[in-house]
C-alpha cells in the first residue's frame, strides 16, 4: 500500500526522462559559446571550402563536423547549439513577457471591475480577433521595414519575442482575472480590504500566491507553443536572419536541400527542434493533469 | 479548369464522327513567378511579360539567336530620325478572328504611351503614331533614337475592335483602380491561345492552328503552374506532375541529373552580379569618418581579395560565368579585352590597402537579399569571410527583396549585391543609363549612392541619340572601360539560368531566361 | 436580454473599427511597393510619379480617411500586383480555402471523437497510452515540416499523391470545387492531413478530458446503479454532455484553422487565402493584405460573439454578468 501510494507520487518515466532533456538543454544552451567548436557568427572562422560535408558516420564525414556542414560550411553542431540557444531564449522570453502583461492585466481587470475590466477585457478581444501567427507576421514585417538592417539584427530576437506575447497574454488575463473575482470575494481579502491595506498588497501579497499554480501550467503549455510560433516565423522567413540563426531558420535553409540529398541540413535541427517541444510538451501535460485539471485541454 | 465541359465535348466527340486530336502533346511545365496579369501595360514584371510572348506578337521578335527579325512588322525605314515607317504584315488574324491592320498598332502603341500605363517607360521617346494606310504606320519619335527596335520587341499587339468591344483601350492600372477585361484575357496574334488563368494555380493555353507562322513546336496544349517553393516545385518534377521546371534550383541540379527521365538544361545568363559601392563622403558604419571606398586602390583591394574561382566552384557549383563586366557577352557593348576580373591575390590586395592608409583595414557594411538572385545570401556571407582576410570587418545584413529594394533606392547601404540583365532592350545602354550615369532625375535612375563620373556621363548622354552603330558602340566600350579601371562597381559573375525536364521534352534556353514554348518538341 | 445583445454588438462594432485602424497602420509600415512596381532602372521622376499615383504621399490621417471611406462602400481596393479588385481575388480564393479548412475539421472531428473516447474508457490500455504518446509527438511537429514530410514520402517516393496545387476543378456557379473530380480529391489529401494534425490533437484531448469528467460524476454513477445498458450511457449520456465543449472549441478553432492555412497553403502551393496573403506579403500588395486582416478579423469578431450569445443562451448564470 504505502509503495503504490509512493509510485503515485512519483512522476511517470516519460516526465523524468523529458526532464532530464530540458535540463540537458539548458545546460548546453547556457554554456553554448563554450562548448560550440566554432562561433557561427563570426565569418572569419568558416570557409565555402568546408561546405555540405556529411555528419561523420556517413561517406565523406569530417571528424571536425561531427553532424556536418551547411551550405556555408558552417559546423551544423555549433549552429544547432547556437540556434537552439536563441528559440530557447525567444520561447522564454515571450512567455515571461505574456504572462507578466497577462497577469498584471488580469488582476487589475478582476480587482477592480466595472469600467477597468470592460476596457481590459475589450482590449483582449481586440488581440485575440487575430491568429498569433498572423500578428507575428506582420509586426515582425513591418520592424523589418522600418528598422535598418543592422538595427534589426541586434533587434530581432526582440522583435520577435514581442509579436509573439502581444497574443498570449490575454490567455493569461481571462484565467487571472476569472480567478481573481473567486478570491475576492472570500473572507480573506474583504478582511484585508476593510482593514484597509493598499490594493496593490492585497493583489501581490494575496491573491497572487494562490493564482501562480495556473499560470505556471499554462506557461510551460504556452512556452511550446512559442518555440513553435518562433520556429514556424523564422521558416516563412519572417524570423531570425540567417546570418543569426534559430532553428526555424536553420530548417528554412535546410529545406531548399532536402531533395538534393544534403539531407542534414534540414533534419537535423528539426530533430533537435521536435526533441525539444516534445520535451516541454510532455512536462506541461503532466503539470495540467496534476495541478489543474479543469484548465483547457491543450 | 472546366471539367464538365471537357468531359461534355469528350462525350460529344465519341457521339459525333469529329476528328479528335489523336497525339494531343501537352507540355505541363512550373516555374517560380506567375504571371500576374494579361494586360501588357498594367505590370512591369519581366517574367510575365515572357509568358505574355506565347499569346501575343510584336511588331519585331528575337529570334533562336536572340537577332531582331521582323515579325508583325514585315520591314521599315527610318524617314527622317524622328520618324520611323513600318510596313505590316497581312493576312495575319486575332485569336477571336479580327483581322490585323494599321488600327491595331495605332491603337496598341497609344495603350503603351499612355501616361497610365505602368510599362511607359519601356518605348520611352516614342511620342506618337500615325496611321499611313491600311498596313503602313509611322512612328513618332522625341529625339533621334537608336534602340527603337529592341524596346519594340517587347511592345505586344492587340486588337483594336476587342479593345473597344471590353473597354479596355485604356491600360488597367492598380494605382489609378482602372480594371479591364485585358487584365484577365487576352486576345493575341501568337502562337498559343490562352483557353484559363488562374492567378496563383495555373494558365492553359491551346495552340493557335491559324499562326501567320510556321511552327517549330509540336504542342497542342501549355499548361503552365506557379510553384514558389524550390523544394515544393522540384518535387512536382520528380513526381511526374510536371514535364519541366525552370528554374532548377542549383542544389538539385545533379540529383535530377542523375534521375531516370529526367534532364537538366543550364547556360550563363544575361544577368550579371555585382557589387554597388557608396561614394557618399562618409559610410553608415563608420559615421563621421571619410569613405574609404571612394579611393579607387581600396576598391582594386576588395576586388582582389575575393576568391572568384572557389566561388564559382563552390557555392556557384562550376555553372556560373566569372565576369570582369557589367554586361554579359550577348549583350551589345561586350567587349572580351574589359571583360577581365581582377585576379585574386590576398598580399596585392594588403598592399593596395596599406597604400591608400587602411594597413588594418576598415568597417563597412555589406547588404544583400536573401530571395532575389542565386546563392545571393551566401554569396555575401563568403565574401564577408574573404575580406576578413585583408582586414576589412564586413557587417552582413540579409534580408527579404520586399525591404532590400527599398533601401538600395534610398542608399542605405554601404556595399550591397545587385543584378543587371540590360533586358529588355539587351544592350549595354541600359546599365551605362541606370547605373553609370550621374543621377540627375532623367538618367541614373537606379545609382542612388552618389556615383558620378563626367566623362562617363558624355558618353551617356552621346549614346543616347547616337544612329551611327559602330560609333553607338565605341561609346558604350569606353564608358565600360573606364568603369572597369576605376573599379566603379565590382563585378562577380554572370548567374546561370538552369532548366529541368523529361527526357521527351526538348526545349532550347536563352540566355534572356525566356521559356519560349513555340520552339519546344515533345517526342513521341 | 435585447439590451445584453445590442451591448455586445456595440462591442464587436469597436473592436472592427480598432482592428481596420490597425489594418491601416500596419499596412503603412510594411514596406514600400513602389520599388516592386518599376522597371529595372526606372528614374527617380518615374518612381514619384507611382507614389503619387497610389496616394501615398499624402498625409497618414487623409489616406487613413480616406481608406475608412472605402471599406464602409464595401471597396478594398485595386490589389497592386494582380490588377484586379480585391474583392474579387478573395472571393475567388475563399473556395480553396474553405474546402481545405472543411475537409481538415471533418477528418480531425470524425478521427479525434472516437480516439477521444477510446482513451477516456481504457485509459491504460496500450493502444490509449499509444494513441496520447502520438498525440503529443503531433503537436510537437510544427506543420511545416509535417507538410515537407509528407510531400517526401507520399509525392516524391511513393508519387502516390500530387505534390501541389489543386487539381481539376469543377465549376459550379460562383463556387469552383476540388470534390468533383479525381485529381481535386487527391490534392486534397496531404494538405488537410497536415492541417488537421494540431486540431485532431485537440479534440481527441479535449474529448478525453470532458468524458473521463463526465464519466466520474454522480449522474453516471446513478445511470450505472439503475442499471442502463453500457453503450447507452456512453454513447447518449457520457458523449453527448462530453461533446458540448467540443463544439464551441471546434467553432472557436475554425478561424484559427484558417489562419493556420497560411503555411500549410504556402508548403503545399495551395491557391487559397493563405497563399494570397504570403504572396502579398513579399510584394508588399498592401490593398491585399488590408482585406485580408479585415477578413479575419471580421470572422474572429463574428464567431466570438456568436459563441458568447450563445454561451448565454445555455447557461443562464452569465445573464447577470
Amino acid at each position: 500500500m504505502a509503495t503504490q501510494s509512493l509510485m503515485r507520487r512519483l512522476p511517470p518515466v516519460s516526465v523524468v526522462i523529458a526532464s532530464l532533456v530540458l535540463v540537458v538543454m539548458l545546460v548546453l544552451v547556457i554554456f553554448a559559446p563554450m562548448i560550440a567548436p566554432m562561433d557561427p557568427r563570426d565569418v572569419a572562422s568558416y570557409s565555402l571550402m568546408d561546405m555540405e560535408i556529411p555528419p561523420v558516420f556517413m561517406e565523406g564525414g569530417d571528424s571536425r563536423f561531427l553532424l556536418g556542414t551547411d551550405n556555408q560550411g558552417r559546423d551544423l553542431v555549433s549552429v544547432i547549439l547556437f540556434g537552439l540557444r536563441i528559440s530557447v531564449v525567444i520561447g522564454l522570453g515571450a512567455v515571461v513577457f505574456a504572462a507578466v502583461l497577462g497577469v498584471v492585466l488580469g488582476l487589475v481587470a478582476g480587482f477592480f471591475g466595472g469600467v477597468v475590466d470592460s476596457i481590459v477585457m475589450r482590449i483582449a478581444d481586440i488581440f485575440v480577433s487575430f491568429p498569433t501567427i498572423l500578428v507575428a507576421l506582420l509586426i515582425s514585417g513591418i520592424a523589418r521595414a522600418q528598422l535598418s538592417a543592422e538595427t534589426m539584427l541586434a533587434w530581432a530576437p526582440l522583435v520577435l519575442i514581442f509579436s509573439i506575447a502581444i497574443n498570449e497574454w490575454v490567455q493569461y488575463a481571462r484565467t487571472v482575472r476569472a480567478s481573481t473575482m473567486v478570491e475576492i470575494a472570500r473572507d480573506y481579502v474583504r478582511a484585508a480590504k476593510v482593514i484597509g491595506l493598499p490594493s496593490t498588497r492585497i493583489m501581490g501579497r494575496h491573491i497572487l500566491p494562490n493564482i501562480m499554480s495556473s499560470v505556471m501550467v499554462i506557461a510551460t503549455i504556452n512556452l511550446a507553443g512559442a518555440i513553435l510560433t518562433e520556429a514556424t516565423l523564422s521558416f516563412l522567413g519572417a524570423g531570425m536572419p540567417p546570418t543569426y540563426p534559430s532553428l526555424g531558420t536553420l530548417i528554412r535553409i535546410g529545406n531548399q536541400f532536402l531533395f538534393s540529398g544534403l539531407w542534414w541540413i534540414a533534419v537535423m535541427p528539426a530533430t533537435v527542434l521536435v526533441i525539444l517541444v516534445l520535451a516541454v510538451n510532455v512536462i506541461g501535460d503532466y503539470l495540467r493533469d496534476h495541478f489543474n485539471p479543469k484548465l483547457m485541454a491543450r | 479548369m472546366k471539367t464538365s465541359i471537357k468531359t461534355l465535348l469528350t462525350g460529344l466527340a465519341l457521339l459525333a464522327p469529329l476528328p479528335a486530336p489523336a497525339f494531343a502533346e501537352t507540355l505541363r511545365w512550373a516555374s517560380s513567378g506567375d504571371v500576374i496579369s494579361y494586360d501588357p501595360n498594367a505590370q512591369v514584371d519581366s517574367f510575365t511579360q515572357s509568358v505574355h510572348h506565347m499569346v501575343f506578337d510584336p511588331l519585331v521578335r528575337r529570334n533562336k539567336d536572340l537577332k531582331l527579325e521582323p515579325a508583325l512588322a514585315t520591314s521599315w525605314e527610318v524617314v527622317e530620325p524622328t520618324r520611323w515607317r513600318f510596313k505590316l504584315r497581312q493576312g495575319v488574324k486575332f485569336h477571336e478572328g479580327q483581322p490585323f491592320n494599321a488600327d491595331d498598332v495605332v491603337a496598341t502603341i497609344q495603350r503603351q504611351i499612355d501616361p497610365g500605363a505602368r510599362n511607359r517607360e519601356n518605348l520611352s521617346t516614342v511620342v506618337g503614331v500615325e496611321k499611313v494606310d491600311e498596313y503602313t504606320v509611322d512612328l513618332i519619335l522625341r529625339a533621334p533614337y537608336p534602340l527603337l527596335l529592341n524596346d519594340l520587341a517587347a511592345i505586344y499587339i492587340m486588337s483594336k475592335p476587342w479593345m473597344e468591344e471590353h473597354d479596355a483601350l485604356k491600360p488597367g492600372n492598380a494605382s489609378t483602380g482602372v480594371v479591364t477585361y485585358a487584365s484577365n484575357h487576352a486576345n493575341g496574334t501568337g502562337a498559343f491561345k490562352l483557353k484559363a488563368y488562374e492567378p496563383d494555380s495555373r494558365s492553359v493555353f491551346e495552340v493557335n492552328k491559324e499562326w501567320w507562322d510556321k511552327p517549330q513546336h509540336n504542342l497542342d496544349e501549355v499548361e503552365f503552374r506557379p510553384i514558389a517553393s524550390d523544394a515544393t516545385r522540384v518535387a512536382a518534377l520528380l513526381s511526374g506532375e510536371v514535364d519541366m521546371i525552370a528554374p532548377v534550383p542549383l542544389q538539385d541540379v545533379d540529383r535530377i541529373a542523375a534521375t531516370d527521365g529526367l534532364k537538366v538544361v543550364e547556360n550563363p545568363s544575361l544577368r550579371t552580379i555585382f557589387f554597388v559601392f557608396s561614394y557618399r563622403p562618409e559610410l553608415h558604419a563608420t559615421p563621421g569618418q571619410p569613405n574609404p571606398l571612394r579611393d579607387v586602390r581600396v576598391r582594386q583591394a576588395l576586388w582582389q581579395a575575393i576568391d572568384t574561382n572557389t566561388i564559382q566552384k563552390r557555392l556557384m557549383r562550376g555553372k556560373s560565368r566569372t565576369a570582369g563586366m557589367l554586361v554579359a557577352p550577348a549583350v551589345t557593348g561586350y567587349d572580351e579585352d574589359i571583360d577581365v576580373p581582377l585576379p585574386y591575390d590576398v598580399a596585392k590586395a594588403k598592399a593596395l590597402l596599406a597604400e591608400a592608409g587602411y594597413p588594418d583595414g576598415f568597417k563597412t557594411g555589406l547588404a544583400c537579399p536573401n530571395d532575389r538572385y542565386i546563392a545571393d545570401e551566401q554569396i555575401c556571407l563568403a565574401v564577408a569571410s574573404m575580406w576578413a582576410q585583408i582586414g576589412v570587418q564586413a557587417n552582413v545584413s540579409v534580408e527579404s527583396k520586399t525591404t532590400y529594394f527599398p533601401r538600395t533606392d534610398k542608399g542605405e547601404f554601404d556595399i550591397y549585391l545587385l543584378g543587371w540583365a540590360s533586358l529588355p532592350p539587351m544592350d549595354g545602354f541600359s546599365p551605362l543609363q541606370a547605373l553609370l550615369a550621374t543621377n540627375d532625375g532623367t538618367f541614373g535612375g537606379s545609382n542612388a549612392d552618389g556615383l558620378s563620373n563626367p566623362e562617363i556621363d558624355k558618353l551617356a548622354y552621346a549614346a543616347s541619340t547616337e544612329l551611327d552603330e559602330t560609333k553607338r558602340v565605341e561609346d558604350l566600350k569606353q564608358a565600360f572601360r573606364i568603369t572597369h579601371d576605376q573599379v566603379l562597381y565590382l563585378p562577380l559573375h554572370q548567374q546561370p539560368v538552369a532548366w529541368a525536364m523529361n527526357s521527351k521534352v526538348d526545349m532550347p534556353q536563352f540566355p534572356d531566361e525566356y521559356v519560349r514554348p513555340w520552339f519546344a518538341q515533345i517526342k513521341k | 436580454m435585447i439590451r445584453l445583445l445590442s451591448v455586445r454588438l456595440l462591442q464587436a462594432i469597436l473592436v472592427m473599427v480598432a482592428v481596420t485602424a490597425i489594418a491601416f497602420v500596419m499596412f503603412r509600415f510594411v514596406g514600400d511597393p513602389v520599388a516592386s512596381m518599376v522597371r529595372e532602372g526606372a528614374t527617380q521622376a518615374e518612381k514619384d510619379a507611382v507614389r503619387v499615383a497610389l496616394g501615398l504621399d499624402k498625409p497618414v490621417l487623409a489616406q487613413f480617411v480616406k481608406f475608412v471611406g472605402q471599406v464602409l462602400t464595401g471597396d478594398l481596393g485595386t490589389s497592386y500586383r494582380y490588377q484586379q479588385p480585391v474583392t474579387t481575388l478573395l472571393l475567388s480564393r475563399l473556395p480553396a480555402t474553405l474546402e481545405l479548412v472543411i475537409v481538415a475539421t471533418v477528418l480531425a472531428l470524425s478521427l479525434g471523437i472516437p480516439l477521444g473516447v477510446l482513451c477516456a474508457l481504457k485509459p491504460h490500455a496500450f493502444f490509449s497510452r499509444l494513441t496520447q504518446s502520438a498525440t503529443l509527438v503531433g503537436i510537437s511537429m510544427p506543420t511545416f515540416v509535417t507538410g515537407l514530410l509528407l510531400i517526401l514520402v507520399f509525392a516524391v517516393n511513393l508519387r502516390w499523391l500530387p505534390s501541389s496545387g489543386r487539381g481539376d476543378l469543377v465549376d459550379i456557379g460562383f463556387w469552383q470545387t476540388g470534390f468533383l473530380s479525381l485529381s481535386g480529391l487527391k490534392s486534397l489529401i496531404l494538405p488537410s492531413i497536415t492541417l488537421a494534425l494540431f486540431q485532431l490533437t485537440l479534440i481527441m484531448r479535449l474529448v478525453r478530458s470532458e468524458m473521463i469528467d463526465v464519466l466520474s460524476s454522480d449522474y453516471i454513477r446513478f445511470a450505472f446503479a439503475r442499471g442502463l445498458p453500457r453503450t447507452y450511457i456512453y454513447g447518449r449520456l457520457a458523449l453527448r454532455n462530453a461533446l458540448m465543449p467540443v463544439v464551441t472549441v471546434t467553432g472557436l478553432q475554425i478561424g484559427q484553422l484558417i489562419a493556420f492555412a497560411i503555411v500549410t497553403e504556402t508548403v503545399f502551393q495551395w491557391p487559397g487565402m493563405g497563399l494570397l496573403f504570403t504572396n502579398a506579403v513579399g510584394y508588399p500588395d498592401v490593398p491585399v493584405l488590408a482585406a485580408y486582416l479585415l477578413f479575419v478579423g471580421f470572422l474572429f469578431v463574428m464567431i466570438n460573439m456568436i459563441v458568447d450569445i450563445l454561451y448565454t443562451f445555455i447557461d443562464p448564470r452569465l445573464r447577470t454578468r
